[in-house]
């Protein structure tokens, strides 16, 4: 919003005040874009070298001298899968409710502030909280099952404000068109609602995976820091075992192997790079259709 | 027609159980971490534990005084806010009011991605660069210190500060600063003058959330913080709130882990506290808004 000819009538000593608060906005978001580009070109290239097809695809080998991420690779997959599925009805059913039944507002503002009061607890607190409820009262032991619950609290309210946004965009004309056709309640939420409100659905998991992959201080007391293969999916949920983010954290702070450590940071970043750019896509088509 | 109305109570009755279950797991939470809390508080006794400044949780005679922890904690915090914020909030600007749109959906994405990368990450890029890096600069044995934990938090609260304060800027009321423009201020003024006081309670949630996400960050800080239990000084290996936790957690037993359960009922009242503060805040947003 400049407008030069203007600045110039400006006393020099304003002028110059402008100019170098100007300035200073400008080097502020400089800083910031060269900052997330160093880091991100920094991890890549001392990372990806380590990225070998020996690397992503065997487990650590003693005899052999070897490391491999596997284990750790399929512990993410399977606690993203595990968590989602847990967590996708769960989250997708408190929206509804938000939205679509509950007729008090004060128990709305109640479940909304629990909401954001949830998102906002640091993931040390859901490491114990998960370690005493998951792992000993409920005897799961450090297992993958047991991270991944923790985890179901943990985006529960990604997943609730997600689909809460979308579900607010379908037009009260559908709904109205719905009801008065004679449809019921359920079955309307069934076959209108939920169908049009997917993208958000879709936007809310793709952010879980996000805060799933990065996530490492409320695994470390639930799903253990195990760097085995662990067997097929309903085998691996009783077993301990570490995820990427956690492996990472093995490599770099226990075992001293940065370049391991680094390998699997280029894995994480090029992870972090595709669901970004796919939360991005959506999150446009969701607009769009606004 | 009696199968139609039993699957409508049903449905009913199952999105009422969604929406609750995240009012019940912020129960749970309060509830564990309270009951595990505050036996050994009890033990210990209140003042002995918040102000004593020794922790030897494995001496002969132990002595649990988390007052390093807490100083830490707060310190750490301040330190990451006073760099973190100027720049996240000039950043903020930037892409609200300075930058040309397009140059400013190029840069927004790229504090998105801050947001997304692992804590683990950030946690290794210190522990690998910055650690050295002041160690070099300062003379130090080892670079492991307060002053590395700031740096690496400064860095990890921008994205919450830059979104927030970027959608606080954006719903400044654009005949506020019409009207600033008309009488003759510059566009700079305008910005410093009008739309950020405009916009302050938004800041402000935005600086809050922020120092939420700072004192709960754990893994992050436990890689280049050192994790000594010192009393803070900038150059000195020191530990923080969630890194006392998760340092010993693994094999700790008796007293100890009942305090390391202590030192995790302060931290969430410190994040219970932020939260009621950064309610308050927005809600003063959406009021002043209107």
């Amino acid at each position: 919003m400049g407008d030069k000819r203007l600045d110039q009538k400006l006393p020099p000593r304003r002028r110059a005040w402008d100019l170098t608060l100007r300035l200073l906005i400008c080097a502020c978001a400089a800083v910031t874009a060269l900052l997330v580009a160093a880091l991100i070109a920094y991890i890549l290239l001392r990372g990806l070298p380590g990225v070998t097809w020996q690397l992503i695809s065997s487990q650590e080998s003693y005899l052999n001298n070897t490391i491999g991420i596997l284990p750790s690779i399929l512990n993410t997959l399977y606690i993203i899968v595990a968590a989602l599925v847990i967590v996708l009805p769960l989250g997708v059913g408190a929206a509804v409710y938000l939205t679509e039944y509950a007729s008090s507002r004060r128990l709305v503002r109640v479940i909304e502030f629990t909401t954001e009061t949830l998102a906002g607890i640091p993931s040390i607190i859901y490491g114990l909280v998960g370690m005493m409820f998951f792992c000993q009262l409920l005897r799961l032991k450090t297992s993958l099952l047991a991270g991944a619950l923790t985890l179901v609290i943990m985006i529960l309210p990604t997943i609730v404000r997600t689909t809460q946004e979308s579900l607010k965009t379908v037009p009260e004309s559908y709904r109205e068109g719905a009801l008065g056709l004679g449809a019921t309640k359920w079955y309307m939420i069934r076959t209108i609602i939920l169908p049009s409100s997917i993208d958000g659905i879709v936007t809310g998991c793709i952010l879980a995976i996000g805060r799933i992959v990065g996530e490492s201080a409320a695994l470390l007391f639930t799903a253990g820091l195990g760097l085995k293969l662990l067997g097929n999916f309903f085998e691996a949920m009783g077993g301990s075992g570490a995820t990427l983010s956690v492996a990472l954290y093995i490599y770099a702070m226990e075992r001293g192997k940065f370049e391991v450590a680094f390998a699997v940071a280029a894995v994480l970043m090029l992870i972090v790079l595709v669901i970004n750019f796919a939360a991005k896509v959506l999150g446009k088509r969701l607009k769009n259709k606004l | 027609m009696k199968a139609k109305k039993f699957v409508e109570k049903l449905m009913n009755a199952v999105f009422f159980f969604c929406g609750i279950l995240a009012v019940g797991c912020v129960l749970l939470i309060t509830v564990y971490m309270v009951a595990s809390g505050l036996p050994a508080i009890r033990e210990i006794g209140l003042g002995k534990f918040l102000f004593g400044q020794v922790w030897a949780s494995t001496a002969k005679e132990p002595r649990f005084g988390i007052l390093p922890f807490i100083l830490t904690s707060v310190y750490g915090t301040a330190g990451a806010t006073l760099l973190g914020v100027p720049v996240g909030l000039l950043t903020a600007v930037f892409l609200s009011k300075v930058a040309p749109k397009k140059l400013a959906d190029r840069v927004r994405p790229a504090v998105d991605l801050l947001a997304g990368i692992p804590s683990v990450v950030y946690g290794l890029i210190g522990v690998s660069v910055l650690v050295p890096f002041i160690a070099k600069v300062f003379g130090l044995p080892k670079g492991t210190s307060l002053l590395a934990a700031m740096l690496v938090l400064s860095v990890m609260i921008l994205p919450s500060i830059i979104s927030v304060s970027e959608t606080a800027l954006r719903a400044v009321p654009p005949e506020y600063e019409e009207a600033s423009l008309a009488l003759g201020a510059t566009p700079t003024e305008t910005i410093f003058k009008v739309s950020i006081p405009a916009a302050k309670s938004g800041i402000a949630a935005g600086v809050v959330l922020g120092i939420g996400r700072a004192i709960g960050e754990a893994m992050a800080v436990m890689m280049v913080a050192g994790n000594v239990a010192n009393m803070p000084a900038l150059f000195d290996s020191v530990t923080f709130l969630t890194t006392a936790i998760s340092k010993e957690m693994s094999y700790s037993s008796g007293l100890q882990r009942q305090a390391l359960f202590s030192i995790a009922l302060i931290l969430f009242l410190f994040i219970m506290v932020i939260n009621v503060v950064l309610n308050v805040a927005l809600k003063g947003g959406k009021k002043g808004e209107k």
